[in-house]
């Protein structure tokens, strides 16, 4: 027999019938199936993390080992990475680009988005192409005068850095904010607009609540392009001031390639865990997000 | 209600389109007319006409790449949609642990270009020197290890896409559906689907461009090797500019055209599938 | 004024304010320009492994000068990306460098005419200036040499010394030799000669510098638009050596790196290891009366009289489109650098040599004051050059561009993981075909 949960919606506390299915042969093989699935995928990290425990020679000629006698150098990447490369700072520096880059984007380029949806003349399509177009361009073709042009503005600070960002990336988040804001329904804004409230109080009030999984969407994927990029800001910043973690990883290749694939090792697991944490925490937002939501009157 | 949005634009478009001109727009005019120009650095361009637009032309590696890059563009379109779209379908059924799941299938992502490019280099040739060969001696394997790498890495991206469109599809137009008597199948393609078009869209055309921009870990994972023949489009361009003296002109040249070849594909794929979207 | 209005206004005020911060910071950062007479320097630093050591050096001069040094260093190949981008800026490098007749090629409307200088007066041979026409656009700054660094004890237990090996024949037969006794020895001839990015150059460039060094001694020229290939034989004879005699299968090279070949050598899996005097801190862990160097012999006629290759392919060129002041201060900090005695301690010393007590950055000048060093792979050099044995010169900075240098070494991966003579005729046409082709291709822009 079918067990019947019973929650409370959070909104009008009004009570909630769900269905609760039994666990079926079919979920708990598809159970059994994405844990393999899982394992393989997250293989290459757990190489990672293996390897960033072995002395650097070792690393390319034992990959798949565990760390034995000969290879075992304890902490000591890491110890090198954070010394002599300076990384705890460059991981700082990193967070503070990235995070006020993001929340430039979202707050500026979902208002744009939801704008040129709903007004629609040639100034607007104009915009949505042009930002369509910007997604698409190789960034060799714009490295050099990206640089010039920011330099001539002084830009090369981590706080101006944030302009170029919110400049380079709008392209997609307006791309993206658009395809969802044609989902929203149109009645709730018009509601809101009739009882009095102005588009900017619509925005802040309806519309924002409305797009929360897409802020997610968004939002993650522009802090992983700009958590991860290298030329953009290996040109702009000021390099004697500031460096991102990726410029660091790259500082570890001497001069005659080669690489200290030990101190990267170790780099690259310090660089995963601020990010790990940010999205397990981001997670639970997704779901009440979605969930608060998705139970609409 | 349009008309009183209207009278709002300064403070909807101004904040986004000052940056959007600083970061883009000024570069991307610049960088067209240095195509155009002999420079060394943009300080001192020459203009030289369509010199390097010729010259671009000359170089046979260009749409060798072309080509090579087409092809796993569309390998790529295929496999990690359909991949990410079925774990997306799969992880927002009522399965132990999908919250897990769903971690894990975005890590892959948490990693950066080049030493993700490293870290598969690693892993692939210590495969593969148990038969005797290599990544960068073999054009179909450096193809497939590309593609799997970039399938790795994208397959979560695309994924979380999919769960906010899978999300947001109103529970009642399913529920309606099911009481109509369609089967699963039938509510996959003619319910579930056709509201999840702007999803779609978005991820055919991030995995579109992605395909064709790579670079980080084209460099890293084959370098193009052997004999060019895995160079894909931007490591060509990026190879012209510092393979020899004086062509950075020429690189330039080839990333414009290269930005006109996808812009047109991107826009035709654009139209095929908004027309197929739904507004509430 | 309206919400709408205000809010605009707002908005717009954040994103000025924030350019502001940016402009601020900026120029009270910088170096001062407008206030002083004196100029600044802006090294843009090649060698990453040096960059605290510049970092050291610049203070020390700015405490004793009152005048600015700022050292930037390019991160591991990147550096070309790193000048063009840097040059396009208000703030462009005043000191910088090129790698030979070929980098020069891309910068030398950039490039002061150092005739006139004291540095330029400090190199001990003109040989190490860098010229464009009358112009001397470029002064090396290190000099470097290379050959084939081996392990005197494991030689020895093979039954050979370095008495033995001085020509191609006598090393193919050593080699070969210790190649059938592997299992017995419990080592191979050579270390991997691997082509992965961090490797190559060894090989596609520092190898290949042979047959062109004697092509142009033979036909008398220091440079050419069409090589002949004419000692590419040679070339192959010692390719295959190396491939054929070494820890690793041929067909497992293009992924061993420069890390692989110095491990296998410090652990004593392999006796001769190709590389030069800037590997000395890498492989000292084996003592240094256990290490040697040889030339590398590839049969070509004279060989008895082959020394090791020693040139430069680092060249100090100072900024002609900075302003005067900047100009003068740069030539004169590259003057103190060559002839002051902290500086050069720090520049050619080895251990504790810098004035904070860290590591010199071991480097052998071309200047008159130039130190002894205590790396013994540049004293071993010197003795060659004392024995009165000629040093091949390095013709590699004349090879037409890096895509030559690549096509080279994907050639040679190809042969090597299958050594038919039809991946050879890639290697030669590589070879010979790839340098018209490229010195057209450079001549015509």
């Amino acid at each position: 027999m079918a067990k019947i949960q019973k929650t409370v919606n959070t909104a009008d506390k009004k009570p909630v019938y769900r269905v609760k299915e039994k666990p079926t042969a079919k979920g708990i093989l598809a159970t059994l199936f994405f844990t393999i699935i899982s394992i393989i995928f997250v293989s290459p990290i757990i190489i990672v993390i293996i390897n960033s425990l072995k002395a650097k020679t070792f690393i390319s000629l034992e990959t798949f080992e565990l760390p034995n006698e000969h290879s075992y150098i304890g902490l000591d990447n890491y110890k090198t990475a954070i010394t002599q490369y300076d990384f705890i700072k460059a991981v700082g520096w990193t967070v503070v680009i990235t995070v006020l880059s993001v929340a430039a984007i979202l707050l500026f380029c979902s208002m744009t988005a939801w704008y040129i949806t709903r007004v629609k003349n040639i100034a607007t399509k104009i915009i949505y192409l042009l930002c369509v177009f910007s997604m698409v361009i190789p960034f060799q073709m714009v490295m050099f005068t990206l640089a010039g042009t920011a330099d001539a503005l002084h830009l090369n600070t981590p706080w101006g850095i944030v302009i170029v960002y919110l400049g380079f990336g709008t392209g997609l988040a307006v791309f993206m904010f658009c395809g969802f804001i044609k989902s929203i329904p149109l009645e709730v804004e018009e509601a809101a607009m009739i009882d009095g409230c102005t588009p900017l109080k619509t925005f802040f009030r309806v519309v924002i609540p409305i797009m929360k999984p897409t802020y997610i969407s968004v939002g993650i994927l522009e802090a992983m392009w700009i958590w991860n990029d290298f030329l953009l800001p290996y040109l702009v910043l000021d390099i004697k001031k500031y460096k991102t973690i990726s410029i660091v990883v790259q500082y570890m290749k001497g001069s005659y390639g080669r690489v200290d694939m030990g101190a990267i090792m170790a780099c690259l697991v310090m660089a995963i865990i601020p990010v790990v944490v940010f999205y397990l925490c981001a997670q639970k937002y997704i779901i009440k997000g979605v969930a608060a939501g998705a139970v609409k009157g | 209600m349009e008309k009183t949005i209207k009278r709002y634009w300064p403070v909807f478009l101004i904040p986004t389109m000052a940056a959007f001109l600083i970061g883009f727009i000024v570069p991307f005019a610049e960088g067209i007319y240095l195509s155009f120009c002999k420079f060394t650095t943009i300080r001192d361009a020459e203009f030289v006409g369509f010199q390097n637009y010729i010259d671009a032309f000359k170089d046979s590696t260009f749409p060798d790449a072309f080509k090579f890059t087409t092809l796993f563009a569309i390998v790529t379109l295929v496999l990690i949609n359909v991949l990410a779209f079925l774990v997306a379908l799969a992880l927002t059924q009522k399965i132990k642990g999908t919250n897990i799941f769903r971690t894990v299938f975005f890590m892959p992502n948490l990693i950066g270009g080049i030493v993700l490019g490293y870290v598969w280099q690693l892993i692939f040739d210590a495969i593969f020197s148990k038969f005797d060969t290599a990544l960068k001696l073999n054009e179909v394997l450096g193809f497939w290890g590309l593609v799997i790498l970039v399938c790795w890495q994208q397959i979560g991206y695309m994924m979380i896409v999919y769960i906010a469109g899978l999300q947001a599809i109103p529970e009642d137009i399913q529920e309606a559906a099911m009481i109509d008597g369609a089967n699963r199948t039938q509510r996959l393609f003619r319910v579930t689907i056709p509201n999840m078009m702007p999803s779609i869209t978005i991820c055919t055309f991030l995995t579109i461009t992605n395909s064709f921009k790579l670079f980080d870990q084209n460099l890293a994972l084959t370098g193009g090797e052997p004999l060019h023949k895995t160079e894909m489009l931007a490591l060509n361009i990026y190879e012209t500019f510092y393979g020899r003296v004086g062509y950075e002109g020429v690189g330039q040249a080839k990333a414009v055209v290269f930005f006109i070849l996808v812009v047109a594909i991107g826009l035709i794929q654009l139209k095929i599938t908004r027309s197929k979207e739904v507004q509430q | 004024m309206n919400k709408k209005g205000i809010a605009a206004l707002g908005l717009s005020l954040m994103m000025a304010g924030t350019m502001l911060t940016g402009c601020g910071s900026g120029d009270s950062d910088g170096a001062g320009k407008k206030a002083d007479a004196k100029g600044s320097v802006y090294y843009l630093n090649f060698k990453p492994e040096q960059d605290t050591q510049w970092q050291e050096l610049a203070k020390v001069y700015t405490e004793e000068t009152g005048v600015d040094v700022t050292v930037v260093t390019a991160a591991a190949g990147q550096y070309e990306t790193t000048l063009k981008s840097e040059m396009g800026k208000s703030e462009s490098p005043t000191l910088f460098q090129v790698n030979g007749p070929v980098g020069l090629a891309s910068w030398k409307d950039y490039c002061y005419d150092l005739g006139s200088s004291q540095v330029y007066k400090e190199l001990t041979s003109e040989d190490f200036a860098l010229k464009d026409g009358d112009k001397v656009a470029g002064i090396g700054y290190v000099i470097e040499s290379y050959g084939i660094i081996y392990n005197k004890e494991l030689l020895s237990k093979a039954g050979y010394t370095e008495d033995d090996i001085n020509s191609f024949a006598d090393l193919k037969k050593v080699a070969e030799d210790i190649t059938a006794k592997s299992d017995k020895l419990g080592f191979s001839a050579f270390t991997s000669a691997g082509m992965d990015g961090s490797s190559d150059w060894r090989f596609k460039t520092h190898l290949a510098n042979l047959p062109i060094y004697y092509e142009y001694k033979a036909d008398g020229i220091d440079t050419t638009d069409a090589i002949k290939g004419t000692y590419l034989d040679n070339y192959k004879n010692v390719w295959d050596l190396y491939i054929n005699n070494s820890t690793t299968d041929p067909k497992q090279l293009s992924t061993k790196t420069g890390d692989d070949a110095v491990a296998e050598f410090v652990s004593g899996q392999a006796v001769f290891y190709q590389n030069g005097t800037w590997a000395y801190s890498d492989v000292s862990s084996i003592g240094d009366d256990n290490l040697g160097m040889l030339p590398i012999y590839i049969g070509a006629d004279g060989e008895e009289n082959q020394g090791l290759c020693t040139g430069s392919e680092n060249y100090w060129c100072v900024n002609a489109k900075a302003s005067e002041e900047d100009i003068q201060a740069t030539l004169d900090f590259m003057e103190w650098c060559a002839t002051n005695d902290t500086a050069l301690k720090a520049i050619c010393g080895s251990k504790g040599a810098m004035p904070s007590g860290a590591d010199g950055m071991g480097f052998v000048t071309p200047f008159k004051k130039n130190l002894e060093s205590t790396n013994l792979l540049v004293n071993i050099a010197n003795e060659y050059v004392a024995e009165g044995k000629t040093p091949v010169s390095w013709n590699f900075t004349t090879m037409p561009s890096e895509q030559w240098k690549n096509d080279l070494g994907s050639a040679l991966t190809t042969y090597a993981a299958d050594q038919t003579d039809a991946n050879w005729d890639l290697v030669k046409s590589a070879f010979v075909d790839g340098w018209a082709k490229e010195a057209a291709a450079a001549k015509s822009k």
